[in-house]
């Protein structure tokens, strides 16, 4: 069941359009996630399913119902913001049942909700004091647990850890994801994050000046990016990208990189042999860049290289070396210790290359 | 590391002090007077210690004085003003606050030239305000009434009070609203419940702006009212005029020091917040 559909929705300041036609379909459960660089428009479309902001052409639904004109309060949803947005005057007690109270809810059921969401969050030491007393980490939980006493069709989540320091935003991200297996919600969650977005979404829906690029499962957007801005946006570091040929020797394709120095079999796909001859833009991720005696599956392509500088993370190192003339990062194995300056074998996986169309940016499927 | 007594420092404290001594030098020359009788004053001059202390002067000026025909002292003008300035305050700064509210919270179309000409009237002199006022005053039959000077003061006021609430209030966070409207709140509740609980700091502010303008305030209460129903600052005038004839420099010290008990009064408690509510909005 579809639990929200946006339907050609645009959103226009002046003459200024900020969405140009989302169109996307939320299934019931889901964890959607709209990712995508600031201004992209990630935010605006979030308030508009809220009903804070109107569109200014289109429709929304949520639960099958169309919200043309639905206030925000009778959309049966609930929302947590990057800021928290707890009211300050209110202890947390006050601020989960203020809704419940707006709605007129009997006390005895507000008691119970507060009660079971309290013991959920583990927040019930906090009940009874200010927004003020609490830290971060705190906050947030009671952000959430605000949202969490309605019981909504849709939780919309605003950004809600970006101002988290990096470990508690590690910690709290496990706990919205173990949330969501356990309470089944369906959330649309904005985020700037991708690394939030890869392991929180059961979708991720990437944006950029206003429209959609790529809406599918994290895997998908991974290894598959449908355009040149997902495969640079998303993955740390990201896809490395760089000119190359199609050339076709002995019935199998080869993708010559940069000065042509450099070939590199081609996977087999549908469209590829259309290009042969013509320039493309070559995608390869870091991690399909190794050591010399890594073994990917179907055996890996083996080149000589030379190293530019490395940035040993302690897991991994990343390597800057160059290929064809152009820079990209590899990552290698930490024991690996790699010389600036010096040449150094790789293992390449081409089996998960990308190519894109140099002039429409889209991949090549 | 103890402070060096130095030439330059003790010059800078002496001129301060200097200062401080000469901006004092009125009300203190008030108050010994309203402790001297009128023959002390005729005899040693209105600048001297008084003989004995004349606390009679303050209950004379209070309930006994003659004021245009009437001998019940001060008292009646106070309780005018009074009358005046509660309501006047009271009703200014919360419909201030509430403008305050709709122009920095509930954002509209024009909302930006609504407010430039509400604090337009922060810049009009009072002067050109009064032949309106008094075309107002007559069509509402409120000539001479307490309630036609508490009308003129919630109008003119709402300029500062919408004024200080708006500027305090953009620093509400958008969200808290956003918040508020997914639970269900609407724009009363969202002001009582939310906004309201936050605005203590420039309540006070206003509050004490407002009590001290209307009440210290003179040209409205001397044009729009007359025998009885005038404000202390209007009747105090008449006090002096009768006594022009027979100076008793004595209570009419006395006078001047109640009527500007209440402003002192308010400031003295208030006067704290007041500071820090003026810039509390500039912070965040």
């Amino acid at each position: 069941m579809s639990a929200l559909a946006i339907r050609d929705v645009w959103k226009r300041y002046g003459a200024l359009p900020v969405l140009k036609g989302i169109d996307l379909d939320i299934d019931s459960g889901e964890f959607a996630i709209l990712v995508g660089p600031s201004g992209c428009g990630k935010s605006t479309l979030l308030n508009i399913i809220a009903g804070l902001d109107t569109a200014s052409q289109g429709n929304i639904e949520i639960g099958s119902r169309p919200m043309n004109g639905v206030a925000a309060k009778d959309r049966n949803i609930a929302m947590v913001f990057q800021s928290y947005a707890l009211y300050p005057s209110m202890t947390v007690r006050q601020n989960m049942t203020f809704g419940m109270e707006c709605r007129r809810v009997p006390k005895h059921q507000q008691i119970e909700a507060v009660g079971r969401v309290a013991k959920l969050l583990q927040i019930e030491a906090l009940l009874d004091r200010k927004p003020s007393q609490l830290s971060g980490g705190q906050r947030q939980r009671v952000a959430m647990g605000r949202a969490l006493v309605r019981d909504p069709l849709l939780f919309l989540f605003d950004e809600p850890l970006s101002n988290l320091d990096a470990k508690l935003r590690v910690e709290m991200r496990m706990e919205i994801k173990r949330l969501h297996q356990r309470l089944g919600s369906t959330i649309v969650y904005v985020t700037h994050d991708q690394i939030e977005a890869m392991t929180l979404a059961t979708r991720i829906a990437v944006m950029n000046q206003g429209e959609i690029q790529q809406f599918a499962d994290p895997d998908t957007v991974y290894n598959r990016p449908a355009n040149l801005f997902v495969a640079r946006f998303m993955g740390a570091p990201p896809m490395n990208t760089l000119p190359a040929r199609i050339v076709a020797e002995d019935s199998r394709l080869f993708a010559a990189v940069g000065d042509g120095g450099v070939r590199l079999p081609l996977p087999e796909t549908k469209n590829t042999g259309a290009y042969v001859d013509r320039d493309v833009v070559l995608g390869i991720r870091p991690e399909c860049i190794a050591e010399y005696n890594r073994r990917f599956e179907d055996g890996s392509t083996l080149l000589e290289a030379p190293v530019e500088m490395t940035e040993p993370t302690g897991a991994e190192t990343i390597v800057l070396l160059r290929l064809g003339g152009h820079e990209v990062l590899g990552r290698v194995a930490p024991d690996i210790k790699l010389k600036s300056g010096e040449h150094a074998r790789f293992a390449l996986d081409t089996r998960r290359i990308c190519l894109f169309d140099l002039a429409t940016e889209q991949l090549i499927t | 590391m103890p402070s060096r007594v130095t030439l330059s420092r003790v010059a800078i404290h002496a001129t301060l002090i200097a200062f401080a001594a000469f901006f004092l030098v009125p009300l203190v020359v008030v108050a010994l007077n309203s402790l001297r009788s009128t023959e002390d004053i005729a005899h040693g001059g209105v600048i001297g210690l008084p003989h004995e202390l004349m606390w009679s002067n303050f209950s004379g000026t209070w309930s006994g004085y003659c004021i245009a025909q009437h001998c019940d002292g001060i008292q009646p003008y106070f309780w005018n003003s009074m009358r005046m300035v509660i309501p006047a305050t009271i009703i200014s700064t919360l419909l201030g606050a509430l403008n305050g509210y709709s122009l920095s919270l509930w954002r509209f179309r024009g909302d930006t030239i609504v407010f430039g000409i509400m604090t337009l009237g922060v810049f009009l002199p009072e002067q050109m305000r009064l032949v309106p006022w008094v075309i107002v005053l007559r069509d509402l039959n409120l000539f001479n009434t307490i309630s036609g000077l508490v009308l003129i003061h919630i109008v003119q006021g709402l300029s500062f009070t919408t004024l200080f609430c708006r500027n305090y209030y953009v620093s509400v966070p958008q969200d808290l609203l956003k918040a508020a409207r997914i639970d269900g709140a609407g724009y009363f509740r969202i002001f009582w419940r939310i906004v309201l609980p936050l605005s203590p700091p420039i309540l006070i502010v206003t509050v004490i702006w407002q009590f001290t303008g209307i009440w210290n305030e003179y040209l409205y209460g001397v044009t729009f009212s007359s025998g009885e129903h005038q404000p202390i600052t209007a009747a105090l005038i008449a006090l002096s005029a009768r006594l022009s004839d027979a100076p008793q420099y004595g209570e009419q010290s006395a006078a001047v020091l109640l009527a500007a008990a209440p402003t002192l009064l308010v400031y003295l408690f208030g006067g704290r917040y007041f500071l820090r509510g003026l810039t509390a909005g500039a912070v965040k």
